[in-house]
């Protein structure tokens, strides 16, 4: 049987991955780092979002695969407007974060039930779209 | 008073719960107003977020259902409380009324939708989705409001704050993303004064208060000194998220003894209501085991107003 490899060099293929799953052109990005200027939760990522764009172009899978910021990531969404290149920051985090998932290292943790029960609804159901596949 | 304003309205699971009262003092208000307001008859969970992935059709059939029912109830225009079901319901609607989708792999999603429920002719997307705070702005005009008043504010100190869903993204946006003011001529004609502070469009941490409470709680503590230091009184919000979490706050703060004094989080119809000496069940005050009594901090004109 032949088999025909097209432009994909399978090192490109996390970034393609990232770019089917988020809609978006991961290579219009050129480091600004406005995104990670403005982002309230930057403080609590080990990747701040300009990172993470530059890591996927470089297609760094172990290191985008052991990214904890994407979990912090609470598509506020202040990045994706004030992006000059108009790249929706949110969803290539989004994306990252599901590529963890479907590759079986999801480096989540479920809320505690004594949490859970003082929690409104829409922390709870959101929680359960965002964080699972 | 305008007359014949009618306006399906959406609820969205909080506001029956947590929320409550949120739902009966913006019910009360739109009746002073002469807005009816009509519950659809049947809704399902809006999905409480949009969905960020490309290829990925089911997250948004949740939302389409609801349209299709506003619709076949005969509703043009829904209107909702929560930021959350805005944001999702309005962004699920664009894929059926923006030919040029701001996302260019959005733009299929119309047909494949329709084709998926299997419905002729499909949801046509000529709903009109409306925040709450929208409608009063495109409907009312702040001097109907001030006529209605009864007990003025008096100058009390209110920071309206704003969050991200009801101004980002930029297409579905009520107000500038960047320098929001829908609720400074409301509250204005309620007899307030309205505090602008850096950090009212500042997402409060979001649905991370189930994963990360600490991280949501840095953020809160930010946003309520921004407006504590701007000589607030206490924060107005519109999402039942970021009254849960800068409430939540509140209670870890008074157990530090350290961050910001406490500051009474209120939605803005609660504030209305008051003003316009309107009757409404405050039962789920007490619901939200994280909720602080007004008044705490020199909020001694809102205890007068009460």
């Amino acid at each position: 049987m032949k088999i025909i490899l097209g432009n994909s060099h399978p090192q490109s293929l996390f970034a393609q991955r990232i770019e089917a799953l988020s809609g978006q052109k991961l290579f219009a990005c050129y480091q600004c780092g406005k995104c990670s200027s403005g982002c309230p939760m930057a403080e609590s990522m080990d990747l701040l979002p300009n990172r993470v764009i530059r890591e996927a172009q470089l297609n760094n899978g172990p290191v985008l695969m052991s990214c904890r910021a994407v979990w912090f990531c609470s598509s506020c969404f202040a990045c994706a407007v004030r992006c000059p290149k108009g790249i929706d920051i949110a969803r290539i985090m989004e994306a990252v974060r599901t590529i963890q998932m479907m590759d079986g290292k999801p480096i989540t943790e479920q809320p505690s039930c004594e949490d859970t029960g003082t929690l409104p609804q829409i922390a709870l159901v959101s929680h359960f779209r965002k964080f699972n596949v | 008073m305008p007359e014949g304003l009618r306006v399906g309205y959406f609820p969205g699971c909080t506001l029956k719960t947590d929320a409550r009262d949120f739902e009966s003092s913006a019910l009360a208000v739109a009746g002073a107003l002469g807005i009816e307001v009509a519950e659809l008859s049947r809704w399902n969970c809006c999905g409480t977020v949009y969905s960020l992935d490309a290829v990925n059709l089911m997250p948004r059939l949740a939302s389409v259902h609801n349209l299709i029912r506003a619709e076949e109830e005969g509703f043009s225009e829904i209107m909702t409380l929560c930021s959350m079901c805005y944001n999702t319901l309005k962004r699920t609607n664009n894929l059926f009324t923006s030919i040029n989708s701001a996302v260019v792999a959005d733009a299929p999603w119309r047909t494949a939708i329709n084709d998926f429920l299997c419905l002729d002719p499909g949801y046509s997307g000529r709903v009109k989705i409306y925040h709450f705070l929208e409608f009063l702005r495109e409907k009312i005009k702040p001097e109907q409001v001030k006529d209605l008043v009864v007990r003025p504010l008096d100058g009390l100190a209110v920071a309206p704050y704003y969050g991200c869903l009801l101004l980002r993204p930029k297409e579905i946006a009520i107000d500038d993303p960047e320098k929001p003011e829908i609720l400074t001529p409301f509250l204005s004609a309620l007899g307030a004064k309205v505090i602008d502070f850096p950090l009212n469009n500042e997402c409060c941490g979001a649905y991370q208060t189930a994963m990360h409470p600490e991280a949501v709680a840095r953020r809160a503590c930010r946003i309520i000194s921004s407006a504590q230091s701007e000589g607030a009184d206490m924060i107005a919000v519109s999402c039942p998220l970021c009254h849960y979490n800068l409430s939540a706050l509140q209670n870890a703060t008074n157990s530090r003894q350290s961050g910001p004094k406490a500051m009474p989080i209120i939605y803005f119809t609660e504030i209305m209501a008051r003003a316009m000496g309107l009757n409404y069940q405050t039962d789920a005050a007490n619901m939200t085991p994280t909720s602080v009594p007004p008044g705490r901090c020199r909020a001694s004109a809102w205890e007068a107003a009460k």
